[in-house]
């Protein structure tokens, strides 16, 4: 035998083998990245492409999972997806919500993080603190709080809005041209996150740049236009694609508020809360399904425009993009 | 001569007040967008102390009040700021409330006795006192079982982290300190799990969980915290590649298996990185309302303070202090923790944003 796999092995001389070591080293690895595989497969990867067979399939959850409880549709699904007189609507109400809620994450974080940055502001740690701190409020607890501070008469906000002389504030979470808007400004709460790490990209920034730029007659402005973003813009864009991703996926406040209605008027009834409701409140999986894969589908686009149109206006210090 | 000996030293002031008119400028701007940023903070605080009356009666102040009584005669009786003819007011007491004239009792010298004065006390501003109430915390108390739904939340929070925390520091060791065939690409898999909304794949896991009779228990919670998830492997690789790999080469020689080194040698330098995936995954867990809601079915004895209070935000138009005093009550432990654990917080962040 041991003769047999000696010729064997001459046979071949010239291919690069594979040493034992290197075999053991790749078991220990993979061991290590063991449980991530299995997680990736068992909650990531077969469950969409369950998703995607159950889009076919008329399969209701007030029925148990096996065959026969369930029928293929073929595309009847995708087409009820086209006559869904809520789905129209609501994708409508999700892109207002990022449209308006995405430049406002980019732009609030980045306004405190200069405002904390600049060394005329005192105690800065202080403010620092502070404008963090509703980040850790719960985001049930922060629903309750806006609901409350923007009630259009008990309300605070709107005290304020009447004392700066609006005679006619808007009644936000009962109007349903504002109950959106009001959304924004709760998700814009929690800045925390964004505000730190621009912070720290500010201070990142090499102070010889600024000191180069005013030696040449350069204001504040031009060296915030011409140095400053530039410099953070990669924590700039990944702030924009969590936000991105995030943004496809809101809806708890809104069901908080307005229920699994989106009162008022539907104002509130974000795609993923109809997807929600044909999940689980009305058990049709087959359908919902469909709403999952169309969430799926638009962050997949969404994000994948941002890194093409957007990773080239991002300056990578570095030189290197990986 | 004299211009240059004066000048620099009023060049130096003029400086100086200038730093100092920025440094105010600066900081009121500061000051006024924390006061707008704090304004919701404020008014859930002043809510959660005052009784539901005050919110309703007109003229009351915006902070917990009662109105303030003067006792004469064994009774007590409302005290009024009543204006007098020359514009400025004075305190009284409202004895007898009539129509047109009012029978009064002057505070300062009740030994004058009740004098009775014209104008109608319905247009004077009663007197309050600063009287933080704390029914509506009794209230929220007795009818949501906070320390039930603090430990659950706890517990959630507390095992989840520790799974995460687990898978995560294995499988980022796994990626940045082996060579294996295809790694970089199960890295671009990895990455792209982010974009995945949990929708996409809540379907088949709720009937999966419910196969395995986890549904309505902590175990579709728990479970899949113990198999690594993206954000965090990715957070603690980015670390774990800056620490220099000649200490763990070193272990190695002496001996020590991978695992050894990297519970020696990489986990004791990576302690910011782990620091920030603790409290990130701590707060994810404390924070999530949608998973909870699908898998636990409605088995209250296990709700999470999230999903625990939901309720609370459709019944704040009807009671809105309980309202308000059940978010104080849920937002009290993050925020002490928050407090406690600032610095770690930010630079947790710092951790995670600038490692792009």
């Amino acid at each position: 035998m041991s003769a047999v796999t000696r010729t064997n092995l001459l046979s071949a001389p010239s291919r690069p083998r594979i040493t034992a070591t290197t075999r053991r080293q790749w078991t220990t690895g993979f061991l290590f990245l063991s449980p991530w595989i299995f997680g990736f497969f068992a909650f990531q990867l077969l469950p969409i492409l369950f998703t995607i067979f159950l889009s076919f399939t008329d399969y209701k959850a007030t029925s148990e999972f096996k065959l026969g409880n369930f029928n293929f549709v073929g595309l009847e699904n995708y087409k009820h997806l086209l006559i869904d007189p809520l789905a129209l609507p609501s994708m409508g109400v999700t892109l207002k919500f990022a449209l308006i809620g995405i430049p406002l994450g980019l732009i609030i974080p980045l306004i405190l993080a200069v405002l904390v940055n600049n060394r005329r502001l005192m105690a800065s740690s202080f403010f620092r603190t502070l404008f963090y701190l509703p980040t850790v409020i719960p985001i049930v607890a922060g629903t309750i709080i806006f609901n409350g501070v923007m009630n259009a008469q008990s309300g605070w906000l709107n005290l304020v809005l009447k004392a700066l002389g609006i005679t006619d504030p808007p009644r936000w979470f009962t109007d349903p041209t504002w109950a959106g808007f009001a959304l924004n400004l709760l998700a814009i709460w929690a800045v925390g996150n964004a505000m730190i790490i621009l912070l720290a990209g500010l201070q990142g920034v090499p102070t010889e740049l600024y000191e180069a730029a005013t030696m040449d007659g350069a204001g504040p402005v031009t060296r915030f236009i011409y140095i400053t973003l530039p410099m953070i813009s990669p924590v700039v864009f990944y702030n924009l694609t969590i936000g991105v991703i995030l943004a496809f996926q809101y809806f708890v406040p809104a069901l908080l508020i307005g229920s699994a209605n989106g009162d008022p008027q539907k104002s509130l009834l974000f795609f993923p809360m109809v997807f929600y409701r044909e999940a689980f409140v009305f058990s049709r999986m087959g359908y919902a399904s469909v709403l999952a894969i169309v969430i799926f589908v638009v962050t997949m686009i969404a994000t994948g425009l941002l890194f093409y149109f957007g990773q080239r206006l991002v300056y990578y210090a570095g030189g290197d993009i990986s | 001569m004299a211009t240059t000996s004066i000048s620099p030293l009023k060049r130096g002031l003029l400086h100086y007040v200038r730093e100092v008119l920025a440094t105010l400028g600066v900081s009121g701007l500061g000051l006024l967008a924390l006061a707008i940023f704090l304004l919701p903070l404020g008014y859930v605080l002043a809510t959660s102390f005052k009784l539901d009356s005050q919110m309703t009666t007109q003229g009351a102040p915006l902070w917990p009040a009662t109105p303030s009584t003067y006792n004469y005669q064994g009774k007590d009786y409302p005290l009024y700021d009543v204006p007098n003819k020359n514009g400025s007011t004075q305190r009284l007491v409202l004895v007898n409330p009539y129509r047109e004239n009012s029978d009064m009792l002057d505070p300062a010298h009740p030994e004058k006795g009740v004098f009775n004065i014209t104008g109608r006390w319905r247009t004077w501003q009663p007197v309050y006192r600063f009287a933080p109430n704390l029914k509506n915390f009794i209230d929220a108390w007795q009818e949501v079982n906070f320390p039930r739904l603090f430990t659950n939340s706890l517990l959630l929070a507390g095992i989840s982290t520790i799974g995460t925390l687990i898978s995560c520091i294995l499988v980022a060791y796994g990626f940045t300190r082996f060579k294996l065939p295809g790694k970089n690409i199960l890295f671009i898999f990895l990455i792209s799990t982010i974009v995945l909304p949990p929708q996409a794949t809540i379907i088949p896991l709720y009937i999966l969980f419910s196969k395995l009779h986890w549904t309505g228990s902590w175990l579709p919670l728990l479970v899949p915290a113990f198999f690594a998830n993206a954000y965090d492997v990715f957070l603690l690789r980015q670390y774990f590649m800056s620490i220099p790999r000649e200490l763990d080469e070193a272990a190695m020689l002496d001996g020590a298996n991978p695992l050894r080194t990297l519970i020696s040698i990489i986990i004791p330098q990576a302690i910011p990185a782990i620091t920030a995936v603790t409290i990130f995954h701590f707060f994810f867990v404390w924070n999530q309302y949608f998973e909870p809601l699908v898998y636990l079915l409605g088995n209250e004895k296990l709700y999470p303070i999230s999903v625990g209070i939901g309720a609370f935000v459709t019944t704040f138009a009807t009671y809105p202090g309980r309202s308000a005093a059940t978010a104080v009550l849920a937002m009290l432990l993050p925020a002490v923790m928050f407090f406690l654990a600032q610095r770690q917080f930010m630079q947790g962040i710092v951790v995670t944003g600038v490692e792009k």
